[in-house]
């Protein structure tokens, strides 16, 4: 009986209609946080799972590129410092931009397990844009544990610039933000049985030519490839942080790309498919 | 004189448009790249507190009309109003006022069952204390009572669907969208969401719901529009639609026609059309009406007749004699009082669920 009444409180309920009448603004945004304590609730409950997921591989090439190479003499000892700001900025756009890839591809396609924070009150483009920051703050967690990590794997090879951690932290917001926009175009756009493509033909491209295991500057010999590098926001983002990272090796500053390049590079990668994304957003979530 | 009469006109007016909790008006949808208007130029408008029901078979528009009504289909052209509130220009208003149970599970998988619950009600902004008891509440009472901390990939089919209007239930809305509530459901599970439904409609949620189950729009819907092809044949309450198939009571034969060999000895062949036009003969002249019989009845020559006229039941056995006359084998024969069915296939001519 007393669940009766409960029940028909709810619809009884005064509270609820005249809660409506109030400010839209505020509840647009309680929608919007409600939204972002979801994904903030669910990645909580597998974050080991989400650990290893982004830093098995980044363990693996600080290990044998940054390590094992250095110690058999295929590689110099300098190498560590020029690579681990590649991995970091390769970690940062990739655990960006699957997050919001993968999830978006399989809710699109079959599970539609999005439908219920599209019919929240509050526009669809901002179910979008929760989508783009969550993924950036994942980007940003995965890219931020590389710094441990890679203390702990290369021990003495570790040499990072300790008086430039705004810029570092910087250019680490921008390219999350960069790398999940292009994430959330992708993912509006790819069809989950192309999947097993879009691995093929954009993952593998946008990894190796992003500058993550080279600097841009040294490219200078094969002119092709270093325009082509241009294309890739990943290599802003490398050469962003090799520009902040990199300690001068026996006097020797290594050049890397102009910082206004940089950001410049990852402005107009973040400001423009941020306004692709959320229109193929719209056009695949309102038919 | 004047003004005054038209002052109450129009206070009127705006009084019945305010009383309409959907209002739907000449609209159409043509998806891209497509030939034909899935919803082909539709109108009507449902009271609040009124069960209305689309009832169509499988492409009629249905889906297509509850998106636009829910705003996740733009329409084409045309306008609708939930609650006073156009889809279009203010879809968050509309959203706050609607739910939703769609026509495939579209369950948070990620969550469990209670927090489908909690965080629906959270982005429609209740707050902690309330959604917490009105989880509880509406678990117990679509009989999930215990089953919230699971996660749903172990629900059964029934259970999701429960689940789904527990959800919608969340935020009390205004206005419940229920797109073919029981399909794939079984008997029992049916008729405890019937059951259900029919409950929140005592408590005043308006409601609308798209079938191709027959008895469930007779059941639940205080009216039903018939749609095929994206148009909408007929509006009326049940009882009403009913009347619009001629002749108050229908009697149904059902035949096996006389095989080849029955043929071949130069008996007089029955086809389903003799049999047909004998029958039309009988007193009061009843109309007559092949039933579409799937291929498995074709096979075995099974053949269904109906025969609509007022007193159906007295032509029983004047009926019975021209089919054994006519050298076929009568398999069942009842009296019906037309379905909606009927309804149906007087419209078009098909069965609603071919
Ligand atoms: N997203 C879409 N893009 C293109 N065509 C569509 C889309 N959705 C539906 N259609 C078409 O619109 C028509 C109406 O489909 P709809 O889903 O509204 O029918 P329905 O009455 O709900 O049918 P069912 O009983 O099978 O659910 C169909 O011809 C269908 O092929
Ligand atoms: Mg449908």
């Amino acid at each position: 009986m007393s669940v009766q009444t409960s029940i028909d409180a709810i619809f009884l309920e005064k509270e609820t209609k005249e809660r409506r009448t109030r400010n839209r603004l505020a509840m647009i945004l309680v929608a919007f946080l409600a939204i972002l304590r979801r994904d903030l609730v669910v990645t909580g409950r597998e974050f080991i799972p989400f650990l290893i997921q982004v830093l098995l591989q980044p363990l693996f090439f600080l290990f044998i590129f940054g390590k094992v190479l250095p110690s058999i003499g295929a590689a110099q000892q300098s190498y560590a410092s020029l690579l681990l700001p590649g991995i970091v900025g390769l970690t940062v756009v990739t655990t960006a931009l699957q997050g919001v890839t993968l999830p978006l591809v399989l809710d699109l396609g079959f599970g539609r397990e999005i439908d219920d924070r599209l019919l929240a009150p509050l526009p669809v483009s901002l179910v979008a844009l929760e989508k783009i920051l969550f993924a950036a703050l994942r980007g940003l967690v995965a890219g931020a544990i590389i710094f441990p990590l890679a203390y702990w794997v290369l021990g003495s090879n570790y040499n990072v610039r300790t008086d430039a951690i705004g810029v570092i932290i910087g250019i680490m917001v921008l390219t999350a933000l960069a790398g999940a926009t292009l994430g959330l175009t992708i993912g509006t756009l790819v069809k989950p049985e192309q999947i097993g493509l879009m691995f093929a033909l954009i993952f593998t491209p946008l990894i190796f030519t992003g500058c993550t295991y080279y600097p841009w500057s040294q490219l200078d010999g094969i002119r092709w490839f270093q325009v082509i590098t241009l294309f890739n926001p990943l290599t802003y983002a490398c050469e962003g942080l090799r520009y902040a990272m990199v300690p001068p090796i026996h006097g020797y500053t290594l050049p890397t790309l102009g910082i206004g390049w940089v950001l410049l590079g990852l402005g107009v990668t973040f400001v423009g498919f941020l306004g692709l994304g959320i229109y193929t957003f719209r056009r695949a979530v309102i038919s | 004189m004047t003004t005054t009469h038209r002052e109450q006109a129009i206070s009127l007016l705006a009084e019945t448009r305010e009383e309409l909790a959907i209002d739907v008006r000449a609209l159409v949808k043509r998806y891209p790249r497509s030939k034909v208007n899935a919803v082909d130029s539709i109108s009507f408008s449902v009271r609040r507190g009124e069960i209305f029901g689309l009832l169509g078979p499988n492409g009629a528009g249905k889906t297509t009309t509850i998106g636009i009504l829910t705003t996740s289909v733009l329409p084409t052209s045309g306008s609708v109003r939930i609650m006073g509130i156009d889809v279009v220009r203010d879809p968050i208003g509309v959203k706050q006022r609607i739910s939703v149970v769609p026509q495939r599970s579209n369950l948070d998988q990620s969550l469990r069952a209670r927090e489908i619950l909690t965080f629906h009600a959270a982005y429609h902004g209740v707050p902690r204390a309330e959604r917490e008891a009105r989880a509880d509440a509406l678990l117990k009472e679509l009989g999930l009572e215990g089953r919230g901390r699971e996660k749903i990939g172990r629900y059964s089919g029934g259970m999701a669907q429960r689940l789904m209007l527990a959800r919608a239930l969340m935020h009390s809305p205004d206005v419940l969208f229920l797109d073919e509530p029981t399909n794939s459901l079984d008997p029992q599970s049916r008729l405890f969401l019937w059951d259900r439904i029919r409950a929140m409609h005592e408590r005043g949620v308006t409601i609308l719901l798209t079938t191709h189950d027959m008895e469930e729009a007779e059941q639940l819907c205080e009216r039903i529009a018939i749609m095929d092809h994206g148009r909408i044949l007929v509006l009326d309450t049940p009882d009403n639609l009913k009347k619009l198939v001629p002749g108050g009571t229908c009697l149904e034969l059902r035949v096996r026609l006389p095989q080849e060999a029955l043929v071949a000895t130069g008996q007089e062949a029955a086809s389903v059309d003799g049999l047909r036009s004998q029958l039309e003969q009988l007193p009061g002249h009843p109309r007559v009406e092949e039933v579409p019989s799937d291929d498995e009845q074709d096979a075995q020559g099974l053949r269904s007749l109906r025969l609509y006229c007022e007193q159906a039941g007295e032509l029983a056995v004047e009926a019975l004699r021209i089919v054994s006359a006519a050298g076929a084998e009568l398999r069942d024969l009842h009296v019906a009082r037309p379905s909606l069915e009927d309804v149906f296939i007087h419209l078009t001519g098909r069965n609603l669920r071919s």
